[in-house]
């Protein structure tokens, strides 16, 4: 049984111009130990996306379940548990942490909150587990997050979602707003404590060599919906959807080459709000024909494993 | 002659916790038409390094404390006020990291690009001044009809290429482009580079591409160089740094560090500790600390620059190498 599932899952916002819809029709399953990576650009619904999983906003329609167990619709003190076993790694080291707290109190915090710990002393020897295992050093204990760089600041905030022991951690953009070095540094602790603690990821960014690099299954999204979910080595393999193939040639690979032909999509992410039927790709898509706006394109299984929700596969 | 050549310079910040030496005789030159790109992490000094070429320092904070920087045969150094905002956005011009920031929230964009000619071309009438605006506009994609609009209406990467169309519709000789796409998107990312390189062929202008992705860099420029500290570490043609034959420790480092979409290497190998507080910096090769190459002369004794043909490393490793 996977550890997470999402079932069609939808969150719209209310605007002044109409309904704003950030996840749409979602549907994934996250297995125990692996990662999830979620790729696509700013304003695609990842990040909400991995908010609506954790119950930090409600969802608008479909469910997501823990284990087996449905965990948002219900309400009342039967969700409570899970609080404990899902915790999120922000994207900017630099404003998710309380600039008042120390590195000690900022690793207490939630121990706290959850009443996971009794005593002082106890609480002490935790918070320095925490940071040995994140690979902080000892003497930080009492400075203060201005105190400490960026990488160190992710380090902190990673002690923090790890302190109550979670199965499953969504990681939104942790390496975005850090320096290549220290990225490939996080980069690797975030591994190393999957193969430690066995933790499932939903790892969101918009760094494509990253996911690449951390990732058993992708899943592209574009303006809030999956336009390809596959395991990784076929995404990278062959991509058949239109907008996958655009957002992988666009990386800008350090090497030497002799002509790039890459493809550089045009235009821009259209208004998610309202959005029209059909593909939402299709403004921006070469391969774009009537068919593409005349329907809703579903996601359907090309492959074992491989879905695509493109006009060119129907 | 090169266009701009920035000799031995040393900028420190004075601050209240004591002087930062953000620049350490660095040594820089750009020739006409050549687009260079700078690498290197933040704090490098990459950022101070534009900001003095264009005289832009935070006042009394920010200091020149040795060196020179001659651009076009005159000593920018020992210019007066006027003499600097004649070459700032005329003849050098510099585009912004951040879109959201660089904009003036309460004009309309089109009164922005206005303001440079306005300034900077006096003797153009009004109708020719609005059709250069006009022009500018289409050149980076945005439709002429959206000038009245004010910038929280256009999205990120509208906004950068308002940023450059600002920037070059004085059509400057030197451009000096900051992380132009760091806060932007892979896809757009992709639409600016594409327009930095057809501009850059369009105009012929000289380019600084100021970044720390050296996936960027190989895509624009010609040449890179590569900054550590406050120094130019290494320096050559795109061919020369990225061949890999020959690098300096930490370009060789930089890369390891990127995740290569061919391997499946597991883990990644970053290069180990951080770089050295500015504040505090060690005597000999400030990159010895994190070094896998370290002998105790690296300790005590700086490097020079030891260069083959166009390429140059600042690292004991390859002294005496030249003559190959």
């Amino acid at each position: 049984m996977a550890l997470i599932e999402t079932n069609h899952l939808k969150k719209y916002f209310k605007t002044k111009s109409g309904l704003l819809h950030a996840v749409d029709d979602v549907t994934l399953k996250i297995e125990k130990n692996e990662t999830l990576g979620v790729v696509g650009e700013s304003g695609c619904g990842k990040s909400t996306l991995g908010r609506v999983i954790l119950g930090l906003l409600p969802a608008t329609e479909g469910d997501v379940t823990y284990d087996g167990e449905s965990i948002w619709t219900e309400k009342g003190k039967k969700k409570d548990f899970v609080y404990n076993e899902m915790q999120m790694i922000f994207q900017d080291p630099f404003s998710c942490l309380n600039p008042r707290l120390s590195i000690h109190d900022l690793i207490a915090e939630p121990m706290i909150v959850r009443k996971m710990v009794k005593d002082k002393k106890e609480m002490k020897q935790r918070v320095l587990e925490l940071m040995d295992l994140v690979g902080l050093s000892e003497r930080y204990v009492n400075a203060y997050p201005h105190e400490l760089d960026g990488g160190r600041r992710q380090r902190v905030g990673i002690a923090r979602a790890l302190a109550l022991n979670p199965k499953f951690i969504v990681c939104d953009e942790p390496v975005s707003a850090l320096d290549v070095s220290i990225q490939a540094q996080i980069l690797n602790l975030i591994m190393d404590l999957q193969d430690k603690k066995g933790l499932s990821y939903m790892f969101i960014t918009h760094n494509l060599c990253v996911v690449k690099h951390i990732s058993t299954n992708i899943m592209v999204m574009y303006m809030g919906q999956v336009v390809e979910y596959t395991s990784k080595e076929a995404l990278f393999e062959k991509q058949l959807h239109p907008y996958s193939e655009a957002l992988l040639s666009a990386i800008p690979l350090p090497e030497l080459r002799k002509s790039r032909d890459r493809i550089v999509l045009k235009g821009e992410v259209s208004n998610p709000i309202n959005p029209k039927p059909g593909c939402r790709f299709a403004p921006r898509c070469k391969y774009a024909t009537e068919k593409c706006t005349s329907q809703e394109i579903p996601l359907i299984e090309v492959e074992k494993g491989r879905k695509v929700a493109c006009a060119l596969y129907m | 002659m090169a266009l701009l050549e920035v000799k031995d310079l040393y900028v420190n910040y004075n601050t209240d916790e004591g002087v930062v030496h953000a620049l350490n005789g660095l040594n820089f030159s750009i020739e006409k038409g050549e687009c260079i790109g700078l690498v290197g992490e933040t704090g490098a000094g990459k950022t101070t390094l534009a900001l003095s070429i264009t005289q832009l320092l935070p006042k009394h904070v920010g200091e020149i404390v040795q060196g020179s920087i001659v651009y076009d045969g005159n000593d920018v150094l020992a210019m007066n006020k006027r003499e600097i905002q004649a070459m700032r956005g005329e003849k050098v011009s510099m585009i912004f990291q951040d879109p959201m920031d660089s904009l003036n929230p309460t004009k309309t964009v089109g009164h922005q690009l206005l303001e440079v000619l306005n300034l900077h071309f006096k003797e153009l009438s009004r109708k020719e001044k609005q059709e250069k605006v006009d022009q500018m506009f289409r050149l980076v994609g945005i439709p002429a009809e959206r000038q009245n609009e004010y910038p929280f209406q256009f999205s990120g990467g509208m906004k950068q290429r308002i940023g450059i169309a600002m920037a070059l519709i004085s059509r400057p000789e030197l451009l000096i482009a900051d992380e132009p796409t760091t806060a932007l998107d892979v896809t757009i990312q992709a639409q600016i580079l594409d327009l930095m390189r057809r501009l850059r062929d369009e105009f012929h202008s000289s380019m600084i591409l100021i970044t720390h992705d050296l996936g960027i860099v190989v895509d624009v420029c010609t040449k890179v160089a590569v900054i550590y500290c406050g120094q130019v570490i290494e320096f050559g043609t795109i061919e020369d740094v990225y061949a890999r034959r020959n690098n300096h420790p930490y370009t060789e480092g930089l890369f390891k560090c990127i995740p290569d979409l061919k391997s499946d290497a597991k883990r990644l190998t970053p290069i180990k500790g951080y770089m050295a507080d500015p504040a505090n910096l060690p005597k000999g090769c400030k990159f010895s600390n994190r070094c896998d190459y370290k002998s105790t002369r690296c300790e005590c004794e700086e490097p020079e620059f030891y260069e083959t043909g166009t390429h140059g490393i600042k690292c004991f490793r390859f002294e005496g190498q030249q003559e190959k």
